[in-house]
């Protein structure tokens, strides 16, 4: 039977403060061509002058993925024409990148995985093409972003196990604070090299399909990929070594060049960068500087906060996610209540239709006000939610909001005492009932306090009122 | 007293003791300039910024302020960015560019209060050894209007030797200021690479390229060389420049020079004769001369124009009517845009050299030829610094011959041999200067002084020996 083997190169792009060879902001976004100059726009006589956080970054990036960091590293000149390439070529590593070897381990349906790293280098990304009616405009925004060019072995054998390793790869790049990963900003791209041979069998020809931004692409495009190299060798034909886009409104891929085509990038050594070398001190210092991954975190959600592993899985997959709960629990909260809550109602909000990225629009003083104000008493769970919502996205005090929305619950027992009476004084033959034992009552009680409140009133103290009538009655 | 007769040393002086005023001495240039217009030493003369310069220049000395080039007119090569002011690199391609920026050593010369009076004509970005692959035309020798000034850098060296400005920059890559130094008879100093910033040095070659300085003597070369050597945050091959001296000790006796057998070999009589006569001189004035070898020595213009060209061949990818620059008419797709572009704006040997490095660099070429040189490079570059071990400097001639006549040389090959005495020191990375030191039939010749890596002053010294020994004139 025909069996696919995959294998990926991921760019993912580096959030430093600057660009990778000049001081222009590093920022998704802006007009056309106001995150440029003279060095990135290619002008002639500039030279390059190499960030070295993003140097850092790629080996931190690398640290955490087990990998191997060259104590000598250079740079070399990718040589090709295309108009959002300014210098006519890439800067980017060849022969001695930063990082080699490494892994990444997932799993996938409950069976551990392990993919091999290959190598992961340092280069600077192209700008952008706009068409637009018939004329093709340039913005050199994206121009020397920093990127990091992750490629595998060929480990992988189908678009469930390329989606998981993506998963946990993204999630380990979030985690060691190099990049925000979005996907849907093209901050993480992914091309997909996949053959299709006989078990056993040498490898197939393979085909690589550039630019895959999103999971529901990768996986799609894997899928018709396998789809399509197994109807051609079942026909009897031949797999052309090409490369191939995928077009993911359409659900299909087609050829965009083939071998003969491809480029010749004519690499060599670029001139005008210094080679690059670690010492021992070096690594150490920027293994230091790793943030606390996954894996402890876990543990300590699991051991430490005593949540559920499964509870722990969920809120660490997004470093974000896990880094709101701990900073709101620092702020007081109680541990239980805050996963909850995340995992309920903020994850609700915060992940989107159709994209991987977690967008959490609330920082943690103010979910903390939230989760507090319901376990005073001053809100109710239903409130909370409506609260959440109501300041997601915003930067609107969660109490102010609550006051103007009037989801503050009424905590006041004269004036809740006094809807009581009247509700006891309207229903006298259901209070002789619920006297006589029927505790099923306390629950219509409660009820038309609170209609007769407006929903205001903390069920809580109502059921202190209907307690005490007990008591009362029974002395 | 005709101003433009002074040296820099001279000028810089007369400016200090108020003799004359800056504003004299750039009108003067200017003058003199448009007096020889039919030199074709430039390609944009800029008077009205130079004069305004010179007012400021004028200005800060009568305030009391002063600088190491306040009120010198110079003259920098056309493919040095200056802010505001067109740089072509003599071609076609670039004849309307503007730079947005000042290069670094563009930026040091004004700091010192430095006189900019324009942009001097070369072969088209630096590549040629004549001056005649110019977009705006061939340079005419001030020594003789028949004959080139050299190249690439020939309108600077040009400029200097017709007593127009003092001093120039111009850029070296495999003998651009050394070899036209010598046809023109004045001093051409080649710095260490990395010793002076690239940072706006249109590139060609960037492994080779360096900038350096044009003068009438020695002195006023270490004088233009301290103001624009040094470590430039923006180019990072640029170095920490340590061991400045303030006089160049002109003193030989003891001193220890270096010919390799290889370096006389097949030399021109004249050429001969003149060179025999410095290596006479040195000697007399109390210099060592040994006897070194360096084997790899004719396998270095071979190695360069590998090297060389596969850089520049990426270098000018850039230039593709995309972006700044001229653009083609008349396209029907982007690779059509990128055709027709360079068809048009490049000149033979700018598409030559393009050839050649992208031959050089192609999948199944790469390690025969490029990888190839890199090794030989390194190589060579052992075999310069061990015979530099036991010497003080490398003496040998700079170019083979004297200036050609404009148009003479039609075959390539035989005009890259020109420069088969500079090439192997931009692939060391070595100090290196040529020195007037007498005419053979009229026409100058030069002796290239080749010096252990940041030893400037070292092969100065050496130069200002032979200065003393020519007697000023360059006859001895």
């Amino acid at each position: 039977m025909l069996r696919p083997t995959i294998g990926c190169e991921v760019h993912c792009e580096l959030k430093t403060a600057t660009k990778l060879f000049c001081g222009c902001k590093n920022e998704f976004g802006g007009e056309p061509n106001t995150h440029c100059c003279p060095i990135c726009s290619g002008f002639p006589g500039t030279m390059p002058a190499l960030n070295a956080k993003a140097v850092e970054y790629a080996v931190r990036a690398g640290l955490a993925l087990g990998c191997n960091i060259n104590r000598f590293s250079k740079w070399d000149r990718k040589n090709y024409f295309y108009p959002d390439l300014p210098k006519a070529w890439q800067t980017s590593q060849y022969d001695l990148p930063l990082c080699v070897g490494g892994a990444v381990e997932f799993e996938v349906n409950g069976e551990k995985k392990r993919v091999r790293l290959n190598r992961i280098h340092l280069e600077e990304d192209a700008g952008k093409l706009i068409h637009d009616g018939g004329e093709s405009c340039v913005d050199y925004n994206r121009c020397g972003v920093p990127l990091i060019e992750i490629v595998t072995e060929p480990d992988m054998h189908s678009a469930e196990e390329v989606v998981a390793f993506l998963t946990e790869l993204k999630s380990v790049l979030k985690y060691t604070g190099v990049s925000d990963v979005k996907m849907q900003e093209g901050s993480l791209r992914c091309d997909v090299n996949l053959s299709m041979a006989e078990d056993g069998a040498p490898l197939g020809t393979r085909t690589e399909t550039k630019n895959l931004n999103s999971f529901r692409a990768v996986a799609r495009s894997v899928a018709f990929e396998i789809r399509r190299q197994t109807e051609v060798l079942e026909s009897g034909g031949i797999v052309e070594q090409e490369t191939r886009r995928f077009d993911d409104n359409k659900g299909v891929g087609y050829a965009m060049r083939s071998k003969e085509d491809a480029h010749d990038y004519r690499y060599f050594p670029e001139p005008d960068i210094m080679p690059v070398t670690f010492t021992e001190a070096d690594i150490q210092r920027i293994r230091s500087e790793i943030p606390e991954l996954k894996g402890p975190r876990v543990k300590r959600y699991t051991e430490k906060l005593g949540l559920p592993p499964y509870d722990a899985q969920v809120l660490t997959a997004d470093k974000a996610v896990s880094d709101l709960l701990d900073d709101v629990i620092a702020l007081g909260c109680d541990a239980k209540k805050t996963s909850n809550f995340i995992m309920s109602e903020v994850l609700r909000l915060a992940k989107t239709d159709g994209s991987e990225d977690v967008e959490l629009l609330i920082d943690a003083p103010r979910l903390a006000e939230i989760i507090s104000m319901q376990a005073k008493g001053e809100i109710n769970n239903l409130a909370a939610k409506q609260l959440l919502s109501a300041v997601w996205g915003t930067d609107a005090s969660p109490r102010k909001r609550a006051e103007e929305l009037n989801l503050l619950q009424s905590n006041d027992e004269g004036a809740i005492k006094a809807v009581f009476d009247k509700v006891l004084s309207d229903n006298p033959s259901q209070v002789a009932d619920f006297l006589s034992g029927n505790d099923k009552l306390r629950g219509y009680f409660v009820g038309q306090v609170m209609r007769a409140a407006g929903g205001k009133a903390n069920p809580k103290i109502v059921n202190e009122l209907l307690d005490r009538l007990v008591k009362e009655h029974k002395k | 007293m005709d101003v433009t007769d002074l040296s820099l040393g001279e000028l810089k002086a007369a400016l200090d003791s108020g003799k004359v005023s800056a504003v004299e001495a750039t009108q003067a240039a200017l003058n003199k300039i448009e007096r020889n217009k039919n030199l074709n030493n430039y390609v944009t003369v800029c008077g009205t910024e130079a004069l305004a310069a010179a007012f400021l220049a004028d200005e800060k000395r009568a305030k009391g302020e002063n600088g190491a080039l306040l009120g010198v007119p110079i003259a920098v090569k056309d493919n040095i960015s200056t802010e505001g002011i067109r740089t072509t690199c003599a071609s076609k391609f670039l004849k309307d560019y503007v730079p947005p920026y000042d290069a670094t050593v563009v930026k040091k010369l004004k700091d010192a209060g430095a006189v900019i009076v324009g942009k001097t004509n070369m072969d088209e970005f630096a590549m040629g050894s004549t001056d005649e692959t110019s977009a705006f035309g061939a340079v005419h020798s001030a020594v003789d209007a028949e004959r080139v000034p050299g190249g690439s850098s020939g309108g600077s060296a040009n400029t200097v030797a017709a007593g127009e400005v003092p001093c120039a920059l111009g850029s070296d890559t495999g003998g651009s200021i050394r070899q036209p130094a010598s046809y023109c008879g004045v001093v051409g100093l080649k710095p260490t690479y990395s010793a002076v910033s690239r940072y706006g040095l249109i590139a060609f070659a960037s492994s080779l390229d360096q900038i350096g300085t044009f003068t009438r003597t020695c002195d006023d070369a270490y004088a233009l060389y301290r103001v624009i050597c040094g470590k430039d945050k923006a180019d990072a091959t640029s170095s920490d420049i340590k061991n400045i001296t303030q006089e160049l000790n002109g003193d030989v006796r003891g001193k220890t020079i270096g010919i390799a057998d290889e370096f006389t070999k097949n030399l021109d009589g004249g050429v001969g004769k003149r060179f025999n006569a410095a290596v006479d001189a040195l000697k007399a004035q109390g210099a060592k001369i040994k006897s070194v070898s360096i084997k790899s020595f004719d396998t270095a213009l071979a190695v360069y124009y590998v090297i060389s060209s596969a850089e520049a061949a990426s270098n000018l990818s850039r230039y593709d009517g995309v972006k700044y620059g001229a653009r083609a008419e008349g396209y029907k797709d982007i690779a059509e845009l990128y055709t027709k572009s360079r068809t048009e704006f490049f000149g033979d040997e700018v598409k030559r050299r393009i050839m050649i490095g992208n031959y050089v660099l192609s999948s199944g070429y790469y390690d025969a030829y490029y990888l190839k040189a890199s090794r030989i490079r390194t190589l060579i570059a052992r075999e310069y610094n061990a015979a530099l071990c036991g010497c003080d400097a490398l003496i040998c001639p700079t170019a083979p011959t004297v200036a050609p006549k404009i148009g003479a040389q039609t075959d390539p090959a035989l005009t890259y041999l020109s420069d088969i005495y500079t090439v192997p020191v931009n692939i060391t990375g070595l100090p290196a200067v040529s020195v007037p030191f007498g005419t053979s039939d009229g026409l100058p010749v030069g002796v290239q002084i080749i010096g252990k890596a940041f030893d400037e002053a070292g092969i100065l010294g050496i130069g200002k020996a032979l200065e003393i020994a020519a007697g000023g004139n360059g006859n001895a």
